[in-house]
């Protein structure tokens, strides 16, 4: 069964993050949305273990609208960048969403 | 798809209220149904009709009594996060002996029950945490 993880919390503040990837299996999909989007810069310390993620297969995505609204923040490649609608249809996609806050 | 939609964040002071105000409108928007709206902890706030931001501010408490009015949703708050947080319906405020009820009419007071049979009859229940 498919799971979208949802992050919510800055990994300078919070470790969910890092607790969410302990538990992300290939076939998920995890978005960082709200301060989750600073997880997804090259500067965040859960930067390699992002990158690893994708390299096994993992969806990763961020809400564009978050990212922009923190100062155009920038994303390490291979997160893709989504609006509201995307949000809402992988929802869908996913048996379940858990969400990580 | 019908969704549940849990919301733990408060107005102003968590992203996750307006995460969800968005969540809830894009999905809309594509034709999805919200069986039901819970709002819980200090989401519960989001239910109060005497919030008053600055005009030149986004009214983030209207846009969702709009949104519940115009698309006629059920939207429960939880009721014992409610009470402990000073969100009341007429007919608590009258048990209590309070001097108003806040509660905007959009929205009814209700227990957990009600986000178990939303879960339960839904394809996905998602969760805007604080």
């Amino acid at each position: 069964m498919s799971t979208l993880h949802t992050v919510n919390k800055s990994p300078f503040t919070d470790n969910c993050l890092h607790s969410c990837l302990l538990l992300c299996t290939n076939e998920d999909a995890l978005l960082l949305i709200e301060d989750g989007v600073y997880g997804g810069t090259s500067q965040s310390p859960c930067a390699e273990d992002i990158r690893a993620k994708i390299q096994l297969g993992v969806s990763v995505y961020a809400l564009k609208q978050d990212t922009l609204a923190r100062g155009e923040l920038q994303v390490l490649e291979g997160i893709t960048l989504i609006d509201d609608k995307d949000f809402v249809r992988l929802s869908c996609e996913h048996q379940c969403i858990q969400s990580w806050y | 798809m019908i969704f549940t939609v849990v919301v733990l964040g408060a107005p102003y002071s968590s992203a996750a209220n307006s995460t969800a105000l968005r969540f809830c409108r894009a999905a809309l928007e594509q034709g999805h149904t919200l069986k039901r709206i819970f709002f819980y902890g200090d989401g519960v706030h989001t239910g109060s009709s005497l919030s008053a931001p600055p005009q030149d501010e986004y009214k983030l408490t209207e846009q969702w009594q709009s949104l519940i009015r115009e698309n006629q949703l059920d939207a429960i708050v939880c009721i014992a996060a409610a009470l402990r947080r000073g969100v009341l319906d007429a007919d608590e405020q009258q048990r209590y002996q309070k001097s108003a009820a806040n509660l905007s009419q959009d929205f009814t007071l209700s227990g957990l029950g009600q986000l178990i049979e939303a879960s339960a009859t839904s394809d996905r229940t998602i969760t805007f945490g604080a």
